[in-house]
């Protein structure tokens, strides 16, 4: 199993109901191990599996969902 | 075409809202159809955005609020009522949009920390000069600082000197002068001076950028209550929607249900609690304090019992070597360089005195020690040049089986009863010396006592491994209730369980490895931020300041922060206990239902943002009533 780690920085968030929104989703992505919206700082961050799904692919499906990402930061599973 | 819908979402309530009014307008005037047509457009216009938000959540199957407020207008035009329709939609919008504003404001201490981050450096690469974003130093580079600009990575002063203000690490803005061989840190800002630094960590790995990150997780880390509320919303949510249905199987009534669901959104209440932690946190972290989370700021608050470690806490933790003793078998400034060359493998306050003092006097270090054995809370013991050294206090000399003679004994504790810590050096199992060695109270720890006397604690205790004599004088001197000394750390962790097990809620400061254990124990943990890094890991509230005072402000924060969660959270419970009891009475229709659910959203969070600006000064003037200013043991103490 290949973790990777991807943090998304969106726009601010304001409904608290958007949390679950985008942690389920991203739960249920094929690939992903885990999923945490940090609400304040409007930054999700995903740990998944590199061989199954990329970040730009994540990308995709979080701006699908109607909240466009501004940067995206990789690195190497670490937490 | 989303995004520009999105981007447009101001507009739209403004034009919904403005046909609103004009539709009262035609009421007034008796023009039926424009009144209608003028509700139907505001609908309309205001539930593009909500209804394309529900259709792209769906589209992933997933629920949303914005898919039961599309509902509920569909079901209000189809049963033409319009006025509701429009009212609705627009409050929607309306409410999320001061959410939105309010909101910002209440993280608005972590965005200006944030916007601080240095974003460009620069550099010197192959001879030149040059620009480069901040993140794209290499470690080992050169860098140039100048007055104005902003210290872009952590690293060492190699030329040139400079003044720096750390505030925005710190909380403490007045400048310190700093030159070649000193550290700074990436986001202190460059007060006046030129200097050239190696860089050492960058972007991400500053402690700058580590802290942010920290701040950002704490405000996202729930307390007991918002977990509570999470648990409490799981079920919520469908129960919700199952008695909406039931309410409808019922009544019959399609309206009353879809009012009954959309107002039952338990909006308030879940934002009401992380507001509050959010504002609280962004305040502290301003003030240089970083609480870990609404968890943290909760214990804080209610800590009745503050147990401090000597060293290093309410010291400065900057001990000098006073004095050295040599018996005739060994020279002074011998003795100093073999202890100074054992003492680098020690984080020991009083080892790096021994260190520090070798520097001093410019002794040369000997080749490194072999067999480092750390007796934490005791000392050390390693071999070097062939011989066995060992340095610590009386007990390690006890079990170590070096004689001390009565002479050696008296001359200790006469050092000892005037402040100094006397550390026993060793040879080859013989007493060749001993170091007296001094640590200053710090300045601000008399005010930052009184302070949390007054704000109400009711206890202060001072844990220390070091000996008796030194701990009664900084004990007496601070007007401490209670001091117990020559602990090993897990006697100060064990101390601490048995506060607990009387029933105290023991907050514990410290700063080194050996405070850890006694940390974690804690039913808070305090580390100074001048500390090592396990104290501030282990700990749930850092003073990154590294000053005291910043202990009491944290804590009347925190208890202020606790007093509006719970004001939050009533108020959230009262109104919707209110409006679903005035629903299922029928007194209270859907738009009526929406203004008071959105306003008691509203409410909370401006509630929430009172904190980010709570300052002490204005509060908690009138000292609780259960503070006796009562003279105790320390008098005794005095006497002695």
């Amino acid at each position: 199993m290949m973790d990777h780690q991807a943090t998304f920085q969106l726009q601010p968030l304001s409904c608290p109901s958007c949390i679950q929104k985008i942690e389920k989703m991203l739960v249920r992505t094929h690939g992903v191990h885990s999923a945490s919206v940090l609400f304040h700082a409007g930054k999700v961050k995903v740990s998944f599996d590199l061989l199954q799904i990329t970040a730009a692919e994540l990308r995709k499906r979080i701006e699908k969902l109607g909240y466009p990402v501004q940067t995206v930061r990789e690195g190497a599973g670490s937490a | 075409m989303i995004r520009w819908i999105d981007s447009k979402r101001r507009s739209l309530t403004g034009l919904s809202g403005s046909l609103i009014l004009a539709a009262f307008a035609f009421h007034f005037a008796d023009l039926k159809i424009w009144q209608a047509t003028m509700l139907l457009t505001a609908t309309l216009i205001a539930s593009v955005p909500i209804a394309l938000h529900a259709v792209q959540a769906a589209r992933m199957r997933l629920p949303s609020i914005e898919l039961l407020v599309t509902i509920a207008i569909i079901g209000a035009i189809i049963i033409g009522e319009y006025w509701e329709s429009a009212i609705v939609t627009f409050l929607f919008l309306l409410g999320e949009y001061l959410e939105f504003r309010t909101l910002s404001k209440t993280r608005s201490a972590l965005k200006e920390l944030i916007e601080s981050a240095p974003l460009e450096a620069d550099v010197i690469r192959d001879g030149g000069i040059f620009t480069v974003a901040a993140e794209d130093i290499r470690s080992g580079e050169r860098v140039i600082v100048r007055s104005g600009g902003k210290v872009p990575a952590d690293g060492t002063i190699v030329f040139g000197r400079a003044d720096f203000a750390e505030a925005a690490l710190t909380g403490e803005s007045t400048p310190v002068g700093k030159t070649v061989g000193d550290q700074v840190l990436s986001g202190t800002l460059v007060d006046n001076g030129y200097a050239e630094m190696l860089a050492e960590q960058v972007g991400a790995d500053t402690l700058f950028a580590k802290m942010i990150e920290r701040i950002e997780e704490a405000q996202e880390a729930k307390s007991k209550t918002a977990k509570l509320l999470d648990r409490f919303a799981r079920f919520y949510t469908p129960a919700t929607v199952a008695f909406a249905l039931l309410v409808y199987v019922w009544t019959r009534e399609l309206h009353m249900a879809i009012t009954f669901l959309v107002v039952a959104c338990p909006g308030a209440l879940v934002i009401g609690a992380p507001a509050s932690s959010v504002a609280g946190i962004g305040n502290a972290a301003q003030k240089g304090v970083l609480i870990k989370g609404g968890d943290a700021m909760n214990r804080l608050a209610q800590a009745d019992t503050f147990v401090f470690d000597k060293t290093g806490t309410l010291t400065l933790g900057k001990p000098e070597v006073t004095m050295i003793e040599t018996l005739e078998r060994i020279d002074q400034n011998e003795l100093l360089r073999l202890a100074a060359t054992v003492e680098i493998a020690s984080e020991h306050h009083l080892g790096r005195a021994i260190v520090r003092a070798a520097e001093k006097r410019g002794i040369e270090k000997g080749s490194p020690p072999a067999n480092v054995h750390i007796h934490k809370g005791l000392g050390i013991q390693a071999h070097i040049e062939d011989r066995q050294l060992t340095i610590g206090n009386r007990k390690l000399m006890q079990t170590e089986l070096v004689a001390l003679s009565e002479s050696v004994l008296t001359y200790a504790e006469k050092r000892e009863r005037e402040g100094h810590t006397v550390v026993f050096a060793a040879v080859d199992g013989r007493l060749a010396g001993l170091f007296s060695i001094a640590d200053p109270i710090r300045g601000d720890a008399p005010a930052a006592l009184d302070e949390l006397k007054r704000l109400g604690v009711r206890k202060f205790i001072m844990l220390t491994g070091d000996h008796r004599h030194t701990a009664e004088r900084v004990a007496a001197r601070l007007g401490l209730d209670e001091f117990h000394a020559e602990l090993l750390p897990e006697d100060k962790a064990a101390f601490i369980e048995k506060l607990k097990a009387q029933g105290r809620i023991v907050a514990m400061a410290g700063d080194g490895i050996n405070d850890a254990p006694a940390i974690s124990a804690a039913n808070i943990g305090l580390a100074m931020g001048g500390g090592t890094n396990t104290a501030m890991e282990t700990a749930d509230v850092v003073l990154l300041a590294d000053r005291l005072e910043s202990l009491p402000r944290a804590y009347s924060l925190a208890r202020a922060t606790v007093r509006n969660i719970r004001q939050n959270i009533t108020l959230a419970i009262v109104t919707v206990a209110a409006l679903l009891i005035g629903i299922l009475a029928g007194t209270i229709h859907l738009a009526a239902g929406m203004f008071v659910h959105e306003a008691s959203v509203l409410l909370v969070v401006l509630n929430a943002m009172r904190l980010a600006r709570y300052d002490r000064k204005n509060k908690d003037k009138r000292p609780p009533a259960h503070v006796q200013w009562k003279k105790t043991e320390v008098d005794v103490v005095k006497e002695m």
